[in-house]
């Protein structure tokens, strides 16, 4: 960064940038987004408790987001690749899901959830499988790069070519129509406080994101693999050095990416809805989330996907829901103005 | 039979040659020390015999076994181990973490090899839940040189360890390599502080334009005019 020379001299712009910078200006800052798009709704009419509905809203689309953006993080940080069929991961996830819960008898539903039992079977077998099918491709298509020490543009490619391979597997087996894990099943919501309505279901979703992601932190943290994957992370040739085996931890990152990519999807599908592009959808919002937080850093990742998600959702209070993924990119345009290393910069 | 030999190894990276012939060895318990001018290829030879190149030519043996081109992370199970000049720590992982992945192959406590690089170094142990990237140029050498250490290896390679530290430290460094030394513990280390590292060392290898030019006792080196007149600066 260059020094301006004398703070007397130093443009208002300048010298802003500067207080901006730190971690704590960001938060300032990031509050200054959120009070500016209560004050923007206000004076446009929207009631409060809907505005608190979308924040409630943004913070369960944050959960899922986040179990997403973990994974995009984790593999740029151990392979130093942007992975674009990470969003087509979770698709497939959300999927695969579909036919286990398809394939099983149907239960009743868990009340006061809208699912049975068959939906918690999925997520059990989606997970590893997905982590496996995302390890599996790995090795199919940018394995091969690495040992030729390809250009990081190639990788893009591959990542390409994949998410546009996974997405046309799904529209040939399962059509480009939208559908539901449950089809026709009412989903009624729940007054949670002050005329907050949700649906139980998001509940459910927020609270299995939070124990994967807690479950993420205590294996990056407290095992062997996990420090492993962050000293890879942190210098690959050094992790070598030390003999650390980088095939494991390789297969590792693709285990936990996936498997949280799979999980994410299906707790998105059951969310919204099952869609082909689903997934594809939310790769931008993801890597803004990634970016946000500082590529890399996988709690970064987490805080990044709760303030893209709270963004877009009570941006939604003001605008057509249609551009308010485009404020959440503004968010990360000025945040990345303002501190291009993002929120968790120099940190992993 | 000397513990690690290099045999008229000759490589490079990519296209570009770096070595044309070095041949060198260390016995077991030795330390010695290679000097040479900028680019005379004393981190390649390093890199070389650490399976991170591989040679063109010429052979390299470790405990009568020749691992030339063996891969780092089946090195430091032979009992290899090596510090690099740049980038030697995890900077994100403390201190502790740093020597946990020293020590990653070994299966089982490794409380007992923490305990003794703590002895050498104590200053880590009192920062052992420091992150390492936030640490003093001298205390990450420290770190780098106890994560080298947790598997108790036959030979420590040390790449330009005194590189970037204030006197005080340089002298600090050559004394806990001399220790580390006395525990058994062969050493290799490339300087560009010749007379330091010369005047500690068993023997002394003089690298330029990619060859051993002179070899001998490290006293001798450094007594020896022409070496003094080439490459030690007077």
């Amino acid at each position: 960064m260059v020094q301006s020379t004398g703070s007397s001299s130093a443009r208002p712009m300048e010298r802003f940038r500067r207080a901006a910078a730190g971690r704590t200006g960001m938060l300032v800052a990031l509050a200054l987004v959120l009070a500016a798009i209560v004050v923007v709704a206000i004076v446009k009419g929207v009631p409060g408790t809907q505005l608190l509905s979308l924040f409630v809203r943004g913070v369960l689309l944050g959960g899922t987001l986040a179990l997403g953006a973990i994974g995009v993080t984790l593999v740029y940080a151990v392979l130093k690749m942007a992975n674009f069929a990470h969003g087509d991961t979770m698709t497939l996830g959300a999927y695969l899901g579909l036919v286990v819960v398809t394939l099983l008898p149907k239960g009743a539903p868990l009340a006061p959830f809208s699912f049975g039992y068959e939906f918690l079977v999925a997520l059990l077998l989606v997970i590893p499988a997905v982590g496996l099918i995302a390890f599996g491709l790995d090795q199919l298509a940018f394995r091969p790069l690495r040992a030729r020490r390809s250009q990081s543009i190639m990788f893009a490619m591959a990542a390409l070519g994949l998410a546009f391979g996974i997405r046309s597997l799904v529209y040939i087996f399962w059509g480009a129509d939208f559908t539901f894990f449950y089809t026709g099943r009412a989903r009624p919501a729940v007054e949670l406080f002050a005329g907050v309505r949700v649906r139980p279901d998001q509940l459910f979703i927020l609270g299995l994101a939070v124990v994967l992601i807690v479950g993420v932190y205590l294996l990056l943290e407290r095992t062997k693999i996990g420090k492993a994957m962050r000293a890879t992370a942190d210098n690959s040739d050094l992790a070598r050095i030390s003999g650390i085996d980088t095939k494991r931890v390789i297969l590792w990152t693709w285990l936990i990416g996936g498997g949280l990519a799979g999980a994410g999807g299906m707790l998105y599908g059951l969310d919204v809805q099952l869609r082909p592009e689903m997934g594809w959808w939310l790769l931008l919002p993801l890597f803004a989330a990634v970016i946000l937080g500082s590529i890399g850093n996988a709690y970064g990742a987490l805080a990044g996907a709760f303030v893209i998600g709270i963004v877009w959702q009570m941006s939604g209070a003001f605008i057509n829901p249609v551009y308010s993924q485009g404020i959440a990119f503004l968010v990360m345009i000025i945040v990345l103005i303002v501190r291009p290393e993002g929120l968790f910069g120099g940190r992993k | 039979m000397p513990l690690l030999t290099v045999e008229r190894a000759v490589a490079g990276y990519g296209e570009m040659q770096v070595l044309r012939g070095v041949t060198l060895s260390v016995g077991e318990g030795e330390i010695v020390s290679i000097v040479g001018p900028n680019g005379a290829g004393k981190s390649t030879v390093m890199k070389l015999i650490f399976g991170l190149l591989k040679p063109w030519e010429g052979s390299i043996t470790f405990d009568g076994r020749d691992v030339s081109g063996t891969a780092p992370e089946k090195l430091v199970r032979l009992g290899l181990s090596y510090v690099p000049q740049v980038d030697n720590v995890f900077p994100n992982l403390t201190v502790e973490e740093n020597l946990d992945m020293g020590g990653y192959i070994r299966n089982g406590s490794l409380a007992e090899q923490k305990e003794r690089v703590f002895e050498l170094f104590p200053r880590l142990a009192e920062r052992r839940k420091q992150r390492a990237g936030k640490m003093s140029g001298g205390e990450r050498q420290m770190v780098a040189m106890g994560r080298a250490l947790m598997l108790d290896p036959r030979l420590l390679m040390l790449d330009e360890p005194s590189a970037g530290l204030a006197p005080l430290l340089v002298d600090m460094i050559f004394d806990k390599i001399v220790e580390i030394n006395r525990t058994g513990v062969a050493v290799l280390m490339v300087e560009q502080n010749a007379k330091k590292s010369l005047a500690l060392a068993n023997r002394g290898y003089v690298l330029a334009t990619g060859q051993n030019q002179v070899d001998g006792q490290g006293r001798d080196l450094l007594e020896n005019p022409e070496v003094a007149r080439l490459y030690l600066g007077g």
